[in-house]
This record gives C-alpha cells, structure tokens and sequence, in this order.
C-alpha cells in the first residue's frame, strides 16, 4: 500500500484566490449536476448513485500489473460518463473525491475545487460530449460504443490534465514555461489515457451485450424499459 | 493485488482528539489548512510554528510520526515537481555548488513542500481520529446538502461488497486455470469490470426497491444525537486559531 501516490493536486501548487474560485465553481455546478441528475433517476438518485460511485471507487482500487513494476489503475471518469450519463457521473466522481480527500488524505482540502472541477467536471463534460457526437454517426452496437468509449477516455483524461493547465496559468505559485507544462502534462496523460481508453472500451462493451439498456450512451437509440421491470428482470 | 486508494487510515485509540465531534474536526482541519495556503512562502519560521501545532496534535491523538511520515509519502510525486522547481524557474537565480538556481523556483518548490506536507498531515490526522461513519455525520451536520452524504453514505456502505464481489471474481478467473500477466490480462480485467458494474447497478436497483418497501420517500432518517457541545468547539479552534495568530504575526511584523 506504500505505492500508492497522489494523482490529486496537493495544498500549496495553486494560490488560495484562484482555489476559492474554482471552489465556487465546483459547488455551483454540482448543483446543477444535481438537479439534472434528479431528473433521471429521481428519488432513486441517493442509493444508485451511492453504488455507482461505490463501483468507480472499487475499480479504483483494483490495481493491475502493466508491466513488472509498474501498476496501474482506472479513473474511471470515461466510463462512468458512457455507463450512467454526464450528470450522474460527475456526481459519483466528485463524491468519490471528496472521500478520498477526506478519508485518505489524497488532495488538499483546499485543492477540493481544483480536483473536482478538473477530474468530475471537465473530464466528464468532455467525455459526454465526444460519446453524444460520436454516437450520432458510430454503430449502436457493443462495438460501436466501445470505440467511443475509448476516445471519449482519452481526450477525457487529456482535456482534464488542461484543466491543471490553465489553473496553473492563472494561480500557480512558480512562474513556468506554460508550454512546458501544458506539454508534459498532455503527453503524460495521453499515455494514461490510452491505457484507460482500452480498458474502458472493453468494459462498457461487455455491458452493451448484456444489458444494452443500462448503457447510457445507447439509451437514447432504444426504448428504454421502466426500473421496476429492469429489477424484476435481474 | 496492491490495495488502491482504500487502505483505512483511521488508527482507534483513547484520545482525546478521538472523542471530540467529527464536525468540529473538519472544520478545525479546513480552517487550519486555509491559514497555511494563505500564509505568504517567505515566512519561513511560521510553517515550522504550524508544524510544531500539528506535532502537539499527532502527540494528543497518540498517532506515531512514523506511521504519519509512512503515509505523507503520498505527496511524493508533488516533492519530485518541487525538485524540479529550482531549475526550471525564471527571473533572478543564484549560484549553489555550480548549479544555478532560480530564486523564484526554490520558493516555489519550498512552497509546494511545506504547504503540501502541513496539508497531508492535517488531513491524515483528521482521517486517523474519525470513523467513516462519524465523517459522514460530521458533513451531515455541517450543512452539506443531505443528496452528497447520501451517495457518499451508500458509497461507504457497499464499498467493501463490491470490492470483495472483485475479489471473489478474480479468484474464480484463477481457479479455472487463468493466469494473469502484463498487458494480455486487459480483456478478463476490462470484462470483469463489465460485470462488477452490472452487479452495482441492480444491486443498487434492488436496495432501491427495498428501501421504498420500507417507506422511503427520497430522505434517510437522520440520527437525532445531539452535535458538538460548546466546549468541544472552544477545543479544537484551538489549532486554526493559534495557526492564525503565527500568520497574523508573520505578516505584521
């Protein structure tokens, strides 16, 4: 358990105005998060969220080998968004942050904004918006959602690690070569996107052969079936 | 299988610190933790007054600084950037045993270090001296909105059942003969990842239905134990405001 490390921004990096900030920021749309995600699930929103967000943390922390010595595991942000929609993922994502800044000290209390509005907002948001586009033109088969998956983790994971970027750019402590980071922090994240996108690809595949329905990025292609018969059928 | 991210950080002892009211220590943690981010880098003295404050807490809590500097090693991706720092940084540099060094960049990387580190440390101690449980009811009474400690409630709760559905799967994969290495192993992982989502989810559909046979109508009962007493309170500002008065005092002398 000693290997594992912060993938979470830590106190100190950026200043305390542009924190506030995007702490305002993170608490006005989790709220409208909120409120959308009501609209799909409605009352049923606390428990299927709750396991929802149980699923992305258990996955967390199912690391696996890559290579000798170097283990990896998922974000999940992607996956989330092509399984349960943009609304209730962001809010799965940011709970499971705030968990884990509390509970295991991963991320500064003052980072929280930071952290939830790059990995729980921006990552989702441009997740969700390559699955929508994507799932226009792309088969609606298991095939077809899993390659959008796959993209959708990988300018996901990219366009999240952007998200430090310009944070950094308006409230970082150093002055840097901004092309420096936005490079590193780009070409790092590809990598972990990749192997992200892959695993993602596969996992929302296998749950398009088996209930097409609970996939929320081909949801919007069939008929959906009511909770009360997909909880009978299981 | 390494443990991931969820290694329980709290240690149960007889504290003091311990039996304070979870809400009180949250908030203590995040006003002591706003003090140090707002404290200017060039007060150096006053990080080793914060540090000072954390280490009469960690010895109040009966929590050991080798377990804390075990699990402060969580920040270590952050020193190797703060090593960086020195060398990368621009504007006026000096000369240290032939290197040259920026100043800016050697405030910045001592910035990162000392901020992060008091921060890791406040937070660790905060999750050493409150159960799961009491932090959801600490947020609870806080005023988070009841929809996030809900979700995080059923996150905590099934957690280690979903965690352990990994497991039993993983051992059913090797007991047929499956034997995991490298990259070859994405597909079983990815689609054992398929089938612990689809038994999330009509799990979470059936203690859904549960819940509504036993008459919920979209709000959980809360307990009616009574929060944090005022002395309780007065305890624990302590730390954020003796952290307060060292930044009031760095700033104004």
């Amino acid at each position: 358990m000693d290997d594992v490390q912060a993938m979470h921004i830590a106190n100190g990096i950026v200043d305390g105005p542009v924190s506030a900030l995007f702490a305002v920021i993170a608490v006005l749309a989790l709220a409208f998060c909120v409120w959308r995600a009501r609209a799909d699930l409605d009352d049923r929103l606390a428990p299927m969220a709750g396991l929802v967000a149980a699923f992305i943390f258990a996955v967390q922390m199912l690391n696996f080998q890559v290579l000798p010595g170097v283990s990896g595991h998922l974000l999940g942000g992607a996956l989330a968004v092509a399984l349960v929609g943009p609304w209730v993922g962001a809010l799965c994502v940011s709970t499971v942050l705030i968990v884990q800044c509390l509970l295991f000290a991963d991320g500064g209390l003052t980072a929280l904004g930071l952290n939830i509005t790059n990995m729980a907002l921006i990552g989702t948001a441009a997740g969700y918006l390559l699955v929508a586009a994507l799932m226009r033109f792309l088969p609606k088969t298991p095939g077809g959602v899993g390659a959008t998956a796959f993209i959708a983790s990988v300018v996901g994971v990219v366009v999240a690690s952007q998200g430090f970027v310009l944070e950094y750019w308006l409230g970082g402590t150093t002055e840097l070569s901004m092309t420096t980071i936005a490079g590193t922090m780009a070409g790092v994240h590809v990598l972990i996107g990749l192997g992200e996108g892959v695993i993602a690809a596969t996992t929302v595949a296998t749950v398009a052969r088996v209930r097409p329905d609970l996939v929320y990025a081909l949801r919007r292609y069939r008929n959906t079936v009511p909770a009360a018969e997909m909880a009978d059928a299981a | 299988m390494g443990a991931g991210h969820a290694h329980p950080l709290h240690l149960d002892r007889p504290s003091p610190v311990h039996r304070l009211a979870p809400e009180v220590k949250i908030l203590a943690t995040l006003l002591f933790t706003v003090v140090v981010v707002a404290t200017p880098r060039e007060e150096l003295w006053a990080f080793g007054g914060y540090a000072v404050l954390l280490a009469a807490v960690a010895g109040a809590a009966g929590v050991p600084m080798k377990w804390l500097a075990r699990r402060a090693s969580i920040e270590l991706p952050f020193v190797l950037l703060a090593v960086a720092l020195p060398f990368a940084g621009h504007g006026e540099r000096v000369g240290w045993l032939g290197m040259s060094l920026s100043v800016d960049g050697l405030y910045g990387a001592w910035n990162i270090v000392a901020k992060g580190t008091l921060g890791v440390v406040a937070s660790l101690l905060l999750a050493a001296s409150t159960t799961m449980r009491d932090l959801i009811v600490g947020l609870d009474r806080l005023r988070c909105p009841a929809v996030f400690t809900q979700i995080a409630t059923f996150m905590l709760r099934y957690l280690d059942i979903l965690a352990d559905d990994a497991r039993r799967m993983r051992i059913a994969r090797l007991s047929r003969g499956y034997d995991p290495r490298f990259l070859w192993q994405v597909k079983a992982f990815a689609v054992s990842v398929g089938s612990l989502f689809l038994r999330a989810y009509e799990r979470g559909e059936r203690v859904y239905l549960a819940m509504v046979s036993r008459g919920y109508d979209g709000r959980l009962p809360r307990p009616e134990a009574g929060g944090a007493t005022a002395a309780q309170w007065a305890q624990s500002a302590v730390l954020p405001a003796a952290a307060a008065a060292i930044a009031m005092t760095a700033v104004l002398r």
